[in-house]
């Protein structure tokens, strides 16, 4: 296998290339003309090279994802110092945790790429730039996934949202009028705050980890969870990742940024955003906070799960009133983000590994969803507004099939990969805090009447006020198709991605769990030392 | 006379003309550059001077170099010459290289008749220097005031624009107070410990007796309020934002980055060496001012529309930030301030060759609206002054990053975890004045923010506009690029992102900084 290094810095460099190769085509004088009527830019060297790259970075984690040993630890390491003044590595490796991930961003940012260079207006203006931010968010992304160093996890965490600045504020919409520079702020320093807050978190847990342990300062993850903090420490840092985490997902308090942000970017950036850049948050949690931070995750374990509680009871309730179907799927992802943290934060392996698989599944129904919703929204006269969608189920039999295996895999359907992830999550709960489970198990129900609800009202019903009806083009096939061929195979085969995780998402809680666990009870995992052995061999 | 000279054995101290090298490279370039603006050819006025200054400045980059490594104390141990102050030296010469580039063909260079401003320039990077490599309270003071006077002066350079003059005047007033302040402060510490020397004064503080009198603490507050002016650190940075704003750019660029680091330079010097028996005394004080200071610069800079107005406020916040370095009074904290300083002179730099480039180029002063589409039309200047913008910020892949992370941990290293976090929030609040600046670049088109000066529209226009009324339009003089503008944008955003990407080298820079002044 080729280095990590390899996989990570090939989006950017075709991005780069890309910025560099001449304007080509885009000057040639006379554009194709598009399905709907409408002049069509033609497709720009730039996006080839950056689809070019984006399928070969997803190639290659799909090549990870079959050499992955199940149980062998970190695999495919590389480990230099970056500063070796600070003790900062550039160590990157496949874990169970990442592994399915890295799949699954690369599959979204080549659908995205894919969707751009497809979509009815042709590719954006100034493509050059807009591929190059693209895949610069690819690689940082990437970059956060892979990273076993804490700061540069914080790094490539905070380095991934810069581009979207970009993406957002240059080539978003504007439906009312110069909103959208305003909106693109609000969303960045709403999710910047939170994230440099942790970069001192983190600073300080290698700073003090080493006055205790009395070595020199290391922020690589290995080195830090040998040597743990005392829990006053914990606490105030696990504040700071936690509120860069909650914030980037978002959880209910904290969503602020998400309904103006929402509306404002291009379909394209919004299917990787919502899809790919929500989970980097809820994987921080997992692979970052509970293995260094144990004793303040069981500290706010309640506090967590109400908090994910209310994630999923806000989130549903609102994705079942709103009208504008985009902040549909968007009320509806913090409703599944918030059984994504209800999921960690049960402390035990079941709950973590639900939590995982939903990562997973998550993003392959929002993405395709929000390019069904801008397809629909092509056909309503631009507007993505429920009301004035309806009956086009008829005239677009396959549109509305691909639509309804996305609906019913959104509200998990016994079947899907969904419900195995939901029910993980809920037994995992169940055992942790009973009357939460109980609770959570509304926002399973809710999630039915929100799916459907929308599905009826844009496909069924009366055909609505300028609605053309029309079948989706093989070109929007080719972007929908391969997702949802991957949610069917989720739902037959989830064992891929639990059997991968299954060791390392153990090791991932262990230390929590023997945390939670009365003494008395556990009795397969009562020795400290061996969960710690255990969990520096992961 | 004869007899004079034959009894002449008086017995003159040693002078080490290796040491003095740097400083003489200077103000041996000033003089000369001096002589050469009195020549009445254009061309020699407006190119060789500049030119001459360039060299004195390469000289004395060239002399600092060859001086590396070198640890002495010379002119009767007044001066020290070591890590610290060949670092600082380094990065004050190539702020003075910037500034030269940069007012080549300005307006101010040209009214102040071309040699006596780069005499000026030169004459101050010498004070600085000497500033910086100070241990000793008189030689401290005339650094002081050798970077002081001519700056004074180059404020006021555009002669026939109002807002130079007042910022020219404004400068001198809050800078004697300043001088004055400190002077009494250098004062009362001679009174208590009897030298003017810092190890003697650390001595005298360390054996006891003093270090709680009530002269030696007021003596201490005195000095902080000095230097503290010239630093711009909260609550004495009112002069800040109007005399950035209106001094002539090229100008703004070089006190903007050269007196923080001859003030900082001193600060390292003077609390971490002489007081530093005292630490525990002026520590929380110094803690408090860098908290109030990073809260009222960032605030301050909020919502401005003039670039400089906001990079002045920003230059407060930035003070702050490098404050907390002393505070701990540690090396890691020494050597972080210093790599900050560094790290601070690229990314200042790069923003404010691309206002010198706009405001040449659009008419519209300062005013964040000259930048509109900037993006599309020169990305060469668009990108620097966007990395400039993230670096100040402290996003991943720039230099800010790396000099945040070493702040912070030595903050948290020497006891002040709580003073890295109001860093952070610092930084946050930040945001929300640098991204739109980035904002302005990128995604608005110069048609929207209308392309030539016009009256109203969004905000007031730059507060340029306002003053005496024949030069309150700054026409537009260039059509494209300048070369040498480009060059320094280029440079410094080029430099911003390489050491934020492979910033080893910074660290290696600073390393031994921290040990040059004797910290654990």
């Amino acid at each position: 296998m080729p280095p990590l290094s390899i996989l990570l810095w090939l989006p950017a460099a075709c991005g780069l290339l890309g910025a560099l190769l001449p304007a080509g085509a885009a000057r040639i004088p006379t554009p194709a003309t598009a399905p709907g009527g409408k002049v069509r830019r033609p497709s720009s060297p730039a996006g080839i090279v950056a689809l070019l790259g984006s399928l070969a970075a997803l190639g290659l984690a799909i090549a990870y994802i079959a050499d992955y040993k199940a149980g062998g630890g970190p695999q495919h390491v590389t480990d230099t110092m970056w500063i070796s003044s600070l003790g900062i590595h550039y160590k990157l490796a496949v874990t169970g945790l990442n592994v399915i991930l890295l799949g699954m961003t690369t599959l979204l940012f080549a659908a995205a790429i894919l969707a751009s260079n497809v979509r009815a207006g042709g590719p954006p203006e100034r493509p050059r730039l807009f591929y190059f931010q693209l895949l610069l968010a690819e690689s940082a992304v990437i970059g956060a996934f892979l990273a076993q160093d804490l700061i540069l996890f914080v790094a490539f965490f905070d380095l991934m949202l810069i581009p979207f600045y970009f993406l957002i504020g240059t080539w978003g919409r504007d439906p009312e009028g110069s909103t959208r520079v305003r909106a693109t702020t609000k969303l960045v320093i709403y999710t910047l705050v939170g994230s440099l807050l942790m970069l001192a978190g983190a600073v300080a847990t290698g700073v003090l980890s080493a006055q205790q342990g009395g070595g020199h300062v290391d922020f690589a993850f290995s080195a830090l969870q040998h040597m743990p903090l005392s829990t006053g420490s914990q606490e105030w840092i696990f504040l700071m990742f936690a509120a860069a985490f909650l914030v980037k997902m978002p959880a209910f308090p904290l969503h602020g940024w998400m309904p103006d942000g929402y509306r404002a970017m291009p379909v394209e950036v919004l299917m990787v955003f919502s899809g790919v850049l929500s989970k980097v948050g809820a994987y921080g949690f997992l692979a970052v906070v509970l293995p260094l931070f144990p004793r303040a995750a069981v500290h706010f374990q309640t506090v967590m799960l109400l908090v994910a509680l209310a994630s999923i009871i806000y989130g549903s309730a609102q994705a079942f009133t709103q009208t504008d179907a985009r902040l549909i799927a968007g009320y509806s992802s913090v409703a599944q983000l918030g059984f994504i943290t209800l999921g960690i934060f049960a402390l035990n392996s079941q709950g973590a590994q639900g939590a995982l698989l939903q990562m997973v599944n998550h993003a392959l129904v929002v993405a395709p969803l929000l390019f069904i919703v801008a397809l629909l929204a092509e056909r309503a006269g631009g507007s993505e507004d429920i009301r004035r969608m309806g009956g086009i189920a008829f005239r677009a039999p396959v549109l509305a099939s691909v639509f309804l295996i996305v609906a019913l895999a959104t509200l998990a359907m016994p079947g899907s990969g969904n419900f195995a992830g939901e029910f993980l999550i809920l037994l995992g709960v169940f055992k942790a805090k009973q009357a939460i489970a109980i609770i959570a198990f509304a926002g399973v129900v809710m999630a039915s009447v929100y799916a459907l609800r929308l599905f009826i009202r844009a496909m069924h019903n009366r055909v609505g006020p300028g609605v053309t009806p029309r079948e989706m083009t093989v070109r929007d096939g080719a972007v929908l198709v391969p997702i949802v061929a991957v949610i069917l195979f989720f739902a037959l085969y989830p064992q891929l991605a639990l059997k991968r995780s299954e060791r390392s998402v153990q090791g991932a809680v262990a230390q929590a769990q023997v945390l939670t666990t009365p003494r008395h009870l556990s009795a397969r995992v009562t020795d400290l030392d061996q969960v710690f052995n255990a969990t520096s061999q992961e | 006379m004869t007899f004079l000279l034959a009894t002449a054995h008086l017995k003159g101290p040693h002078v080490d003309f290796g040491g003095l090298s740097p400083l003489i490279a200077l103000l041996g370039g000033a003089v000369i550059v001096l002589m050469f603006g009195l020549i009445g050819s254009q061309w020699v006025r407006a190119q060789l001077v500049p030119a001459l200054s360039l060299g004195a400045l390469g000289a004395a980059l060239g002399l600092t170099i060859w001086q590396w490594g070198a640890e002495k104390s010379i002119v009767s141990g007044a001066l020290r010459i070591d890590a610290l102050s060949l670092v600082l030296n380094l990065v004050l010469i190539a702020g003075g290289i910037c500034a030269v580039l940069l007012a080549w063909r300005s307006r101010a260079a040209e009214e102040a008749a071309h040699g006596e401003f780069h005499a000026l320039l030169l004459t101050s990077v010498a004070g600085m220097s000497l500033l910086a490599s100070a241990q000793n309270t008189v030689a401290l003071f005339v650094g002081l005031e050798l970077l002081s006077i001519p700056l004074y002066v180059l404020c006021a350079t555009e002669m026939r624009r109002e807002h130079s003059l007042e910022s020219g005047l404004k400068y001198l007033i809050v800078g004697s107070v300043g001088s004055a302040t400190l002077l009494y402060g250098l004062a009362m510490i001679y009174g208590a410990t009897g030298t003017t020397d810092f190890s003697g004064i650390a001595a005298k503080l360390a054996a006891g007796g003093v270090s709680s009198d009530v002269l030696t603490l007021t003596g201490i507050a005195l000095c902080v309020g000095g230097l503290c002016f010239k630093a711009s650190i909260a609550p004495f940075h009112q002069w800040t934002p109007d005399v950035y704003e209106g001094a002539p750019t090229p100008v703004t660029a070089f006190m903007a980055v050269t007196t923080k680091v001859a003030a900082f330079g001193a600060f390292l010097r003077f609390f971490d060496v002489a007081l530093i028996e005292t630490q525990s005394s002026w520590a929380p004080a110094l803690a408090a001012l860098a908290t109030i200071t990073i809260i009222v610069g960032n605030v301050g800079a909020l919502g401005q529309s003039s670039l400089k107005r906001m990079l002045a406020y920003s230059s407060v916040a930035q003070a702050g930030y490098m404050l907390a370095g002393i505070v701990v009074a540690t090396k890691l904290g020494a050597q972080a301030t210093v790599l900050y300083l560094v790290v601070y002179l690229m990314m200042n730099m790069a923003a404010f060759a691309t206002i010198v480039a706009r405001e040449r180029a659009t008419g519209q002063g300062d005013s964040i609206a000259s930048l509109a589409g900037l993006g599309r039309e020169h990305p060469l200047l668009a990108w620097p002054m966007t990395l400039a913008m993230l670096g100040l910020a402290g996003i991943p892949a720039t230099a800010g990053l790396i000099g945040k992370i070493y702040l912070i941990e030595a903050t948290v290293d020497g006891g002040y975890a709580w003073l890295g976090v109001v860093i952070v929030l610092g930084s946050m609040i930040s945001l929300g004045y640098y991204l739109p600046v980035i904002a302005a670049m990128w995604m608005r088109d110069a048609s929207a923010a209308g392309a030539l000066p016009r009256s109203g529209g969004e905000g007031p226009l730059p507060a340029l506009a306002g003053g005496s009324a024949e030069l309150d339009e700054q026409e537009p003089r260039v059509r494209g690029l300048q070369l040498e503008v480009v060059l320094v944008a280029v440079v410094a955003g080029a430099a911003t992102l390489f050491f934020g990407i492979v910033p080893q080298p910074l660290f290696e820079l600073v390393r031994h900084t921290g040990s040059a002044l004797g910290l654990l």
